[in-house]
């Protein structure tokens, strides 16, 4: 277990760097607006929903690549981060960790 | 600051529309989207639009109706576990918030040569790029009884939430328990897939507590259940077990609305005590008459990176009026992805940037099995630059294992953060 955390953490830090060297920002906050239909505009949630405005980065990240993974169980977010390369999700956490709460 | 001061400029703006008549409406300096339709996708365009340029575009809405009411979760009024106010959102955060300006009014005519749109009420509006969210109209002509006197006073759709929504709820409160609702579903492709069977839940529902020996008659033009198949059909059968009875390959090719008749294709004629219609469906009347549905005269086809009409230069088409990609569902939820996808790319245009080259949107659809239990559907679409639209991601996507409450109380959270994201 702690040498797939490592290596998820090395992966991240890889990841990182990638996604911000490449993708337009403008380009990644309307891959982030996709998320804002059940997560609120900009990652500012109604009640009920998991807010990602201001949320930790590195928290988002590894959540998405649990749920991708199916480590982490879900009713439907397994089925939505299988749609997205780690670089995208690295991209769009970067976004939503950008936002004021 | 800023705030109270888009608030004047947004009223200004307003109020020039309103003193127009037949002039040119449209002061103030920056490029001029006009957007009309103010449903999940022209409202979230519109909304986006003001964001992303930051104010920088005036941005015209035209919405004939007072307020928002949403398809999703509508079939929660007609099952009785929701009233229309429920489901019914004001316009005025749109001015307020976000400085856009709304004309109440209905569109006459676009001239795309002229960039101009005409609306009923004799005002003229100028633009640089159109935004058309037209939604679905019927096809009347293919159920040549409706168009009789009455008959579309008496034979719901409801599949435009809203007064008919209310009134086929008071249809099924008057009906008599061991009376028979019947609903009749159209070819695919259709407004919102999973709809027509989560109404059947609903319906069933209630009855099992009001009515329980009443029945629902689904006839359904396609072969078989179109979304969520299994889900649908192990609610049918465990929970409304005697209630609900499918029939796959029922055409309805007419209807008398006198004495609740439906007439079939290839099956006996059938007549019920309450009958719910709905009609075969095409791009929104305003989209059709501009020459826009050029995809066998029903649906509009588009650029997929920026939702430009293949028909009309400058003209963009969203939402359920397009000729969709493969496997994109007519939703709500996907109508507000058309309308970020679009107003990113208008932002982009009238500024001089570059077009996102890869939209990657998702689709959720939730759909009441019951009053509280639920199941989904969703699924993520990606730009495919050879083919040039929508594809969906191998591997991605799927259903719910089963219906559960918890995505109940999902579902009510969806629809509080899409209309907020639509019109907030």
């Amino acid at each position: 277990m702690k040498i797939q955390h490592a290596l998820t953490a090395a992966a991240l830090v890889a990841l990182s760097g990638l996604a911000q060297a490449q993708v337009d920002p403008l380009h990644v906050r309307s891959w982030a607006a996709s998320c804002a239909a059940c997560h609120g505009t900009d990652g500012r949630a109604q009640p009920g929903m998991e807010s990602l405005a201001g949320a930790n980065k590195d928290d988002m990240v590894k959540k998405m690549l649990d749920f991708k993974a199916g480590r982490k169980p879900a009713t439907i977010m397994h089925q939505l981060s299988k749609g997205y390369s780690d670089e995208q999700i690295v991209a769009i956490a970067s976004y939503f960790a950008a936002q004021k709460k | 600051m800023q705030r109270r001061h888009f608030l004047q400029t947004g009223s200004a703006l307003g109020a020039m529309g309103l003193v127009s008549g037949c002039a040119t409406v449209g002061g103030g300096s920056g490029p001029k989207v006009v957007v009309i339709g103010g449903g999940y996708s022209g409202a979230t365009a519109a909304k986006y639009l003001r964001m992303w340029s930051e104010h920088k575009i005036q941005v015209t809405l035209v919405e004939p109706n007072d307020a928002f009411i949403s398809c999703p979760i509508s079939n929660l009024v007609i099952g009785g576990s929701k009233t229309i106010a429920d489901i019914t959102t004001p316009y005025d955060n749109l001015t307020k918030r976000h400085g856009v300006t709304i004309v109440k009014d209905r569109v006459n005519s676009i001239d795309a040569d002229k960039r101009i749109v005409k609306l009923a009420g004799g005002a003229e509006l100028s633009y640089d790029r159109l935004i058309v969210s037209a939604g679905i109209d019927f096809m009347w002509e293919t159920l040549p009884g409706m168009n009789k006197a009455d008959a579309k006073d008496k034979v719901m759709h409801a599949w435009k939430a809203g007064a008919q929504t209310v009134t086929l709820r008071k249809q099924l409160e008057a009906m008599p328990d061991g009376g028979v609702f019947a609903m009749s579903i159209p070819l695919a492709p259709y407004r919102c897939p999973p709809g027509p069977y989560e109404r059947a839940c609903q319906v069933a529902e209630y009855f099992s507590k009001a009515k329980p020996k009443s029945k629902v008659l689904i006839l359904d033009a396609n072969d078989d259940v179109t979304s969520k198949g299994p889900l649908f059909k192990k609610a049918w059968a465990e929970r409304y077990k005697g209630i609900v009875e499918y029939r796959g390959k029922h055409r309805v090719t007419d209807v008398d609305a006198a004495t609740n008749t439906l007439k079939f294709e290839f099956n006996d004629d059938l007549k019920a005590n309450v009958l719910n219609v709905i009609p075969n469906m095409r791009a929104g009347d305003i989209a059709v008459n501009a020459g826009l549905a050029t995809a066998n005269k029903r649906w509009c086809e588009v650029d997929f990176l920026t939702f430009e009409s293949k028909a009309a230069k400058n003209v963009h088409v969203l939402g359920d009026s397009i000729q969709i990609a493969p496997g994109m569902p007519k939703s709500g939820h996907m109508a507000n992805q058309h309308g970020k996808t679009c107003a990113a790319a208008v932002v982009a245009l009238l500024m001089g940037k570059q077009v996102n080259p890869m939209p990657i949107y998702n689709n959720t659809c939730y759909s009441f099995v019951s009053s509280e239990d639920v199941v989904h559907v969703a699924s993520v679409h990606k730009y495919d630059a050879e083919k040039k639209t929508m594809l969906t991601v191998p591997g991605s996507g799927g259903v719910s294992s089963a219906a559960n409450e918890l995505e109940g109380r999902y579902a009510h959270a969806w629809a509080r953060n899409i209309w907020a994201d639509t019109l907030a």
